[in-house]
């Protein structure tokens, strides 16, 4: 196990420097930079650069060296741990990130959380009871929820928040507590702001992952080994969740990779509607003002994320099933 | 229609046992197919759709990017019946000074009435034939504010629903040959890595590797901005196109790879090898036909996803730009909660985004069993 563990670990290493360098090469392919945007943003409110200035700045950013060695001073400064400054705000981008990570971390491993206790219940319930009224009104809801846009449910939700329940719509916290340090009344504020995107990330997640168990236990119901099971007389919930769920978990297992970085970037367009300040929107700003480090920074971040996410998805199949252990 | 797919299930299951091994495969496809009612029922739908977006350039009464500071945000016309047939009032423009919002009232002194198959502004249908002619039209003099708007105006005052036709075309077609691209890519690549195997397999399984450790949204993201702002839309059309593909086709190469592994190793294909037979001839008639079911269900899988990627794209500005129009583009309109209260028909490029989506996953549940018909 440590060995599989060791060399998992050594392959993401490697992989990960590929990922970056092609993750790199992708977000400076656009030509210009945000230099250009910006002396062009100086120029229209009248002030002109004199040529040795922009010169100066052009050096600053590096903008003019060939993308090997940009790559190479951004690429060597962040194993220090200093991914760059934002063009655009000329903060450093590591501090751009943190201050939005955490936020992002939370709705989208709430979410995820959410997902996983009434996706399982619902496909196990849809699978047993399969050709039922409640299987078929699961199956619609189902098609809805991964036809649904996202952002569209955010935006009925919100809707109905603003004008049924009297609710804040957008942003984290209400003006009275941003700045305030934390307190209960603080949390209960900050909960009735998120719960809207939490929800519309959960039911996306929650249709897709529920059709994927049912279609497993389904498969997995058809096996001799469920009817030994009941023919020896074992309580059907205990045929159920302890022969049959366990043998079709797998996907859902596995998925967890895929999950978490999507998660974190999928509420982009959520998180637009609802002005909340995580990753997505700030990744889609760097993109379409050229900030290259910010960019590069946060895709590759990601990517690292899909690595990590998908070796502890690994590890877990590992745990729960034996088979895997022994390959 | 209805009574043709209500009988058809009793004929399917009376007749199953009989015949199933005589008769052709398509037709037990085509059988086991309508069975899904949901399914025919999506497919009647998205037959429509197409239709509605092949006619669009006709069926449109206004073009889709032409200003009208009269017609800001003019909700849907109200359609009344005159002495000539059905038409329209002229609509007055007032400023509400409290809310700053234009107020419309239909001035009923005058109805102008609703004509089909008129004369209006000239557009080339299917790109080709230029025609001035468009299926209904309002005869009004041009200093009357009556044009009719069925699905409202947006905010610079154009008609919304032939901004939703024009939209189709972009939205309809763009997954839809993204998807394309990536299973005729997919299908060439899987095929070739496991069916040479080698060097040429571990270099395009590394590649995959590669492509997927970057999650999907970021990596579209990032590829879509790759795409300079300047490009023409023809070229950008295809460009992001090419991005849906670059990323899509991955998965299914890899499925694709391990049908062919498993064919390749089978008596069949050993027995037209030691026959003799080529290589193309070993591929085109021993192992993609194996495969093609396989292909075809991704694809058809795919294509509600694809959809859905061009419009976010699109609305989060790194797809089609404005002025050429996409759904995704209209979405826009449509991202607060005060254009939504105030304004509500700017949701109904949402609600046909949805019925599309919904009926692409239905017809592709549909699919999916059809093309295992033995089952």
């Amino acid at each position: 196990m440590l060995n599989f563990i060791a060399r998992r670990l050594v392959n993401m290493f490697f992989l990960l420097i590929v990922v970056s360098f092609v993750g790199f090469w992708i977000i400076q392919l656009p030509p210009g930079s945000i230099l250009d945007v910006q002396i062009q943003r100086l120029r229209m409110q009248g002030g002109n650069l004199p040529e040795s200035m922009i010169q100066a700045l052009r050096d600053r950013y590096g903008v003019d060296d060939p993308f090997y060695i940009q790559y190479w001073k951004w690429i060597s400064r962040s194993l220090q741990g200093d991914f760059g400054t934002s063009f655009e705000t000329d903060q450093k981008v590591a501090e751009r990130i943190y201050n939005r990570l955490g936020i992002s971390f939370g709705l989208s491993l709430t979410a995820l959380l959410f997902t996983w206790l009434v996706a399982i219940p619902i496909g196990v319930y849809s699978a047993t009871h399969r050709y039922t009224w409640p299987d078929y009104i699961i199956t619609f809801v189902q098609f809805l929820g991964l036809s649904i846009p996202g952002f569209l449910l955010a935006l009925v939700l919100l809707i109905m928040a603003s004008r049924l329940w009297d609710q804040p719509i957008g942003g984290l916290f209400s003006p009275q507590y941003a700045d305030a340090p934390w307190s209960l009344a603080k949390l209960w504020d900050f909960i009735r702001h998120v719960w809207i995107a939490v929800v519309v990330l959960a039911i996306g997640a929650t249709a897709g992952l529920t059709r994927v168990m049912r279609a497993n236990l389904l498969d997995v119901l058809n096996m001799q080994y469920i009817q030994t099971a009941r023919a020896k007389g074992l309580k059907e919930s205990t045929v159920i969740w302890k022969h049959a769920v366990r043998n079709a978990i797998h996907p859902l297992v596995m998925s967890l990779g895929t999950l978490l970085p999507a998660l974190v970037v999928g509420e982009t367009l959520i998180a637009i509607i609802l002005s909340l300040p995580t990753i997505g929107p700030l990744y889609l700003d760097a993109l379409r003002s050229q900030d290259m480090y910010l960019a590069g920074t946060i895709l590759v971040m990601l990517s690292a994320l899909l690595l990590i996410g998908n070796l502890i998805a690994d590890l877990l199949l590992a745990w729960v099933d034996p088979r895997v252990r022994l390959e | 229609m209805a009574t043709a797919a209500g009988e058809l299930p009793k004929v399917a299951k009376g007749k199953k046992q009989e015949d199933v091994g005589q008769i052709p495969q398509w037709k037990l496809m085509v059988r086991r197919f309508s069975q899904s009612k949901l399914s025919v029922g999506a497919l009647i739908v998205l037959g429509i759709m197409y239709v509605i977006m092949i006619l669009s350039d006709f069926i449109a009464p206004y073009p889709h990017d032409v200003l009208d500071s009269n017609n800001s945000f003019a909700p849907p016309t109200q359609i009344v019946w005159g002495p000539e047939g059905p038409g329209i009032y002229g609509l007055k423009q007032e400023l509400d000074m409290e809310r700053f919002q234009w107020i419309y009232t239909p001035d009923p002194s005058v109805i102008y009435p609703i004509r089909f198959f008129v004369q209006g502004h000239e557009y080339y249908f299917l790109g080709l034939f230029p025609s001035r002619l468009h299926l209904f039209g309002v005869e009004a003099p041009p200093e009357a504010n009556a044009r009719i708007f069925l699905w409202g105006a947006d905010k610079e005052g154009r008609d919304l629903f032939s901004r939703v036709l024009k939209g189709s075309q972009i939205s309809l077609t763009l997954g839809f040959f993204g998807v394309f691209l990536f299973v005729v890519i997919g299908s060439i690549v899987g095929t070739a890595s496991g069916y040479f195997g080698g060097a040429l397999d571990n270099l395009i399984q590394r590649l995959i590797e590669l492509i997927r450790s970057f999650p999907d949204l970021p990596l579209y993201m990032a590829l879509a901005a790759a795409v300079p702002l300047d490009t023409p839309i023809t070229v950008r059309y295809f460009l992001i196109t090419v991005v849906i593909a670059v990323v899509g086709w991955t998965g299914l190469a890899r499925e694709v790879r391990g049908k062919v592994l498993a064919f390749r190793n089978a008596d069949y294909t050993a027995a037209a090898i030691a026959a003799g037979a080529s290589h193309w001839h070993v591929i085109t008639h021993h192992l993609l036909p194996n495969a093609m079911s396989h292909i075809v269900v991704v694809g058809m899988l795919a294509i509600p996803g694809a959809i859905g990627l061009e419009t976010a794209l699109s609305f989060l500005g790194l797809g089609i730009l404005p002025p050429a129009v996409s759904w995704g583009i209209l979405l826009r309109d449509a991202q607060t909660v005060q254009a939504v209260v105030t304004y509500p028909w700017l949701l109904i490029p949402v609600l046909l985004l949805i019925i599309t989506v919904l009926a692409f996953n239905l017809l592709g549940d549909g699919v999916r069993d059809a093309v295992d018909p033995y089952a």
